[in-house]
């Protein structure tokens, strides 16, 4: 049934054009539902994409080809696999829960603003179902203007520095990303990613190759050293870009290492991996001490996410080491897998996270920690999901948050041991940093009249963490559906990179 | 003995256009007080006329007036763009002239004159007719900028770009003569068949290259022959700025490709090195300074200025695919810079420019529709996608890349960065800050929905840059 449907295209361009429609629409009472029966279809055809999807292959599926810029033979040229679906889906259902989560808190210039998560929804799945480079190119920086809007308009006191500094960085880091695809067309004489993986090429440009993608992605996911606009970011902008940051645009980074950086380059991905594994754990460690160390409540689980996401980059790279070792595939594939769930579950429970704290926002208007206290005590409802998703993201077995950084860090154990131990510390600090700020803002007597004043959450936010909730509580029991899917795609990848290009 | 029948046809666009400049003069002279609104209404169908008849003979090729003058693909094109360009401009000045007591026939005259002189410059096949076209083209221009008489800034800026531009001539004649004097012509297809032939003396035909580099560069605006374009961006009335900013850079591209690929290919080795220091000094000092201004036409010149770096970059390659790169980016500069000198002209109004980046705060509050616009045009200049200045400079990094220019390649894709900072800035002004004041637009519709489709074709040609980007690759194949 879906076969025949160009589903990847109507995934992009549906909430694309919707997002134009509502913004055409103007600010009146069709703004919110338009919006999100918008991002309701999308998020059904987006399901079309599972029903449909065969996971025996490693194939591109529901592949779409036309041209599109003739003289330089760029295509329009769409098609996903067991990497990039979960991935779309992840997108389609977080703006669903965007525009839920600002229906209510958005009353400023709302068609704008629905509009411009719509748009970026299309985008962003573009950016997961693009084949060629330059469309992926276009779509990946697209991506920024909504943002860059969104965080600007509709964010904090200092949402002016924190944008720029946003789109600049990205920027920054995405003009390599653009030298290495134009060199990459000049050895290939194509521009299509596929064709890409297949091109061999020297060591040494490899090595320019790979820390260019680095440096794209890098700043993406992001890693330790070029971290430092996300938490300024995560702090200004309003709940719902936080959301999608977290969920989605830091996927994308590693999402490019996983489609660039490790099948183009891997020989350099092997020479370099000491370089990603060292600043993975950094971002583990280091950054897990700097969460603790916080006073607001956004940035702190905008450290927590980089050091979340220091797991995914790790079990990317562990693999060079894992083959070192001779200790047989499945370690390998254990840790590209853990990646990738670790990727999924932090956009579920990263958004729940900062979802809570927009609950909390809306009604206190601070984020100190230091404002609450007892919070439990006048919105139980609210404080049994708060508690939940802390200890999701601090790890606790049972739950999605579980379940990557279990394989990762099982994974590492057969690359070396202290990988394994230095990744392991996340256990204790994720669960101190995360537990001790439940404990401040959760529990304790009514530190004051504010907090006395809470409301518990309405039907409407309580469906929306309810839903959250029991997606990552599904993942957390029952991830073989999510491994499944991506199994063939991570054995191939796998196969591909232990064959050298030079 | 053969005899030669002068295809007169091959330049009908032209004489058409000059005998509509001869009837517009006459009736600015003798209509008086309604002269202006004739001559309004006249160069627009003289202008619109113009680009059908070229639209009209496209695709026929050859050359006429003894091998003077030249009418090819690249021609038409450039021609056809020039002429589109114009209509739009004297549309956008129209209702600031007449808000500024400035309204006057001679400006049309003398816009249409230069807009000759521009077309002369693109079909070039000699060094005279360039060199005609550039001096009829640049002094109507000098003339235009000193209009605004009682005005000191503008006076002066007319006097820098009078005297500046008059040692560029120089500069570019004596280039000139010093080929001429190494091959023996001034047919530009001669000299490249003499120089292919070789046997010529290197030195001194790389020291006639210095002089034609230098007076490209100073029409061009390239860094450091840079110095009068803030000056006179700034200081001239903005309707005239507009002017300048956009067909006039065309020609002098036109004229690169005229002098430098046309006639001296084949020493391309000699002036590669010399357009790579003035591409990464342009790009350096335009993407650096514009951040310092605190005048949106002193910004917009210093971007101007980056941005001819960029073009340079596709000229410098030495390919085809680079210089058809260049070409497309010179087109779609000249549709930017329209879009953005138009708005400026648009929230100008009586007694007051808006020309200070600050009298943008929170457009988007009090005009929604025109803030998208000028988001759309600033996005672009800052070479983001899905807007089309982004596969200008794609193409021409592509170029680049391609002849394996890495460093220069990462110098422009890092200047780009820093550009993006002060467009940023614009849009910032536009979507983030409270507005100061609270007045109506006053512009008439014609203009409201010129710039609309001004902004929309830069994010048209942005979905869909293939068409614009084949007609660019078969000008040069």
């Amino acid at each position: 049934m879906f076969t025949d449907l160009p589903l990847l295209s109507l995934l992009i361009w549906l909430p694309v054009l919707g997002g134009l429609a509502v913004l055409l629409n103007g600010d009146n009472h069709w703004t919110r539902p338009l919006s999100l029966l918008v991002s309701v279809v999308t998020l059904l055809l987006s399901l079309g994409l599972y029903a449909g999807f065969d996971s025996a292959t490693h194939q591109m599926q529901f592949v779409e080809q036309a041209s599109w810029i003739a003289t330089f033979n760029i295509n329009y040229s769409l098609g996903i696999d067991g990497f990039s679906m979960p991935l779309i889906i992840l997108t389609a259902f977080s703006t669903v829960i965007v525009v839920v989560a600002g229906w209510e808190v958005i009353q400023h210039k709302v068609s704008q603003y629905m509009a411009a998560f719509l748009i970026m929804a299309g985008l962003m799945i573009a950016v997961f179902a693009a084949l060629d480079a330059i469309l992926f190119y276009v779509f990946f920086e697209a991506m920024l203007i909504p943002l860059f809007l969104v965080i600007g308009i509709w964010g904090g006191p200092n949402r002016v520095y924190a944008t720029i500094k946003f789109f600049l960085y990205t920027l920054f880091g995405s003009v390599f990303l653009l030298l290495a695809l134009l060199y990459l067309h000049h050895v290939s004489g194509s521009f299509s990613i596929l064709d890409f993986h297949d091109v061999s090429l020297s060591l040494q440009e490899q090595i320019y190759l790979f820390l260019a993608f680095l440096i794209a992605f890098a700043v993406k996911v992001p890693m330790w050293p070029v971290h430092t606009w996300l938490p300024d970011a995560h702090v200004e902008a309003p709940t719902g870009g936080s959301v999608i940051l977290a969920a989605i645009t830091l996927k994308i980074g590693g999402y490019g290492l996983l489609r660039f950086a490790l099948p183009i380059t891997p020989d350099a991905s092997m020479a370099l991996d000491w370089l990603v594994i060292g600043l993975s754990l950094t971002a583990v460690v280091y950054i897990g001490f700097v969460a603790l160390a916080q006073s607001d409540l956004k940035k702190l689980i905008a450290y927590s996410s980089i050091a979340h996401m220091g797991f995914v980059t790790l079990g990317l790279f562990i693999i060079f080491r894992i083959f070192a070792n001779d200790t047989g595939s499945s370690a390998a594939v254990l840790a590209v897998e853990g990646a990738m769930v670790q990727m999924i579950s932090h956009g579920f429970i990263a958004a729940a996270m900062f979802l809570s704290v927009g609950v909390l926002y809306d009604r206190m208007h601070t984020r100190e920690i230091s404002a609450y206290g007892g919070v439990i005590n006048t919105m139980p409802i609210f404080g049994g999901f708060a508690v939940f998703f802390a200890m999701a993201n601090a790890g606790l077995p049972g739950t999605s948050g579980f379940v990557g950084e279990f394989m990762v860090i099982l994974a590492a154990f057969n690359a070396n041991f202290w990988f394994a131990f230095l990744a392991a510390t996340t256990l204790i600090l994720g669960a101190a940093y995360t537990l001790w700020m439940i404990k401040r803002v959760m529990f304790g007597e009514v530190e004051n009249d504010n907090v006395a004043q809470l409301t518990d959450i309405n039907r409407r936010e309580f469906w929306m963490l309810a839903s959250l909730a029991i997606i990552v509580l599904a993942i957390g029991l029952w991830p073989a559906p999510l491994t499944e899917v991506m199994h063939a795609s991570v054995e191939n990848l796998l196969s591909h990179v232990s064959q050298s290009k030079i | 003995m053969t005899f030669e029948v002068l295809n007169m046809s091959f330049a009908l666009p032209e004489m058409f256009m000059l005998a509509m400049a001869c009837i517009i003069l006459l009736a600015v002279a003798f209509l008086g007080k309604n002269g202006a609104s004739a001559a309004y209404g006249l160069s627009q169908l003289t202008l619109a006329v113009t680009a059908f008849l070229i639209y009209q003979s496209f695709g026929e090729s050859g050359l006429t007036f003894d091998g003077t003058y030249i009418k090819d693909t690249f021609s038409d094109v450039l021609k056809f763009a020039i002429c589109i360009i114009n209509i739009a401009v004297l549309l956008y000045s129209t209702s600031y002239l007449k808000a500024r007591d400035l309204f006057k026939g001679e400006y049309y005259v003398l816009a249409i004159f230069s807009t000759l002189g521009m077309m002369i410059m693109v079909s070039a096949a000699h060094f005279l007719t360039i060199y005609l076209g550039l001096e009829l083209m640049s002094l109507c221009m000098y003339a235009m900028v000193a209009m605004h008489r009682d005005s000191m800034v503008s006076t002066e800026a007319a006097m820098k770009y009078f005297i500046l531009g008059a040692l560029a001539s120089g500069m570019l004649l004596y280039g000139m003569s010093i080929i001429y004097g190494v091959t023996g012509s001034l047919e530009i297809a001669t000299i490249a068949e003499t120089i292919q032939s070789g046997g010529l003396d290197n030195t001194v035909l790389s020291f006639g290259i210095v002089f034609l580099v230098i007076g490209i560069g100073f029409k061009l605006g390239a860094v450091p022959f840079h110095m009068w374009l803030p000056d006179v961006y700034h200081g001239a009335p903005t309707a005239v700025t507009l002017f300048i900013a956009t067909a006039p850079k065309i020609a002098a591209f036109a004229m690169a490709i005229r002098l430098l690929v046309d006639g001296l290919g084949d020493v391309q080795q000699h002036w590669q090195g010399m357009l790579i220091m003035l591409s990464v000094l342009s790009m350096i000092l335009g993407n650096v300074v514009a951040i310092a201004q605190t005048n949106l036409k002193r910004m917009l010149a210093y971007s101007t200025i980056s941005h001819v770096g960029f073009i340079l970059l596709g000229i410098l390659s030495g390919t085809q695919a680079g210089y058809a790169a260049s070409m497309f980016y010179a087109l779609v500069y000249a549709l930017m810079s329209l879009g953005a000198f138009g708005m400026i002209i648009l929230m100008s109004r009586q007694g007051f420019e808006a020309d200070n980046i600050d009298d943008y705060k929170g457009l988007s509050s009090r005009n929604p529709w025109y803030a998208l616009m000028m988001l759309i045009l600033m996005f672009s200049m800052a070479g983001i996608p899905p807007l089309v200045g982004f596969y200008a400079k794609l193409t021409v990094i592509k170029s680049i890349v391609d002849i394996n220019l890495m460093s220069v390649a990462i110098v422009a894709v890092l200047m780009s960065v820093i550009g993006a900072f002060y467009y940023l800035r614009i849009i910032k002004v536009m979507y983030f800050d409270k507005p100061i004041q609270q007045q109506q637009l006053q512009a008439p519709v014609d203009m409201k929905v010129m710039l609309s489709v001004n902004a929309l074709s830069v994010f048209a040609l942005g979905i869909f840059p293939g068409s614009l980007l084949a007609v660019c690759a078969t000008v040069f194949s």
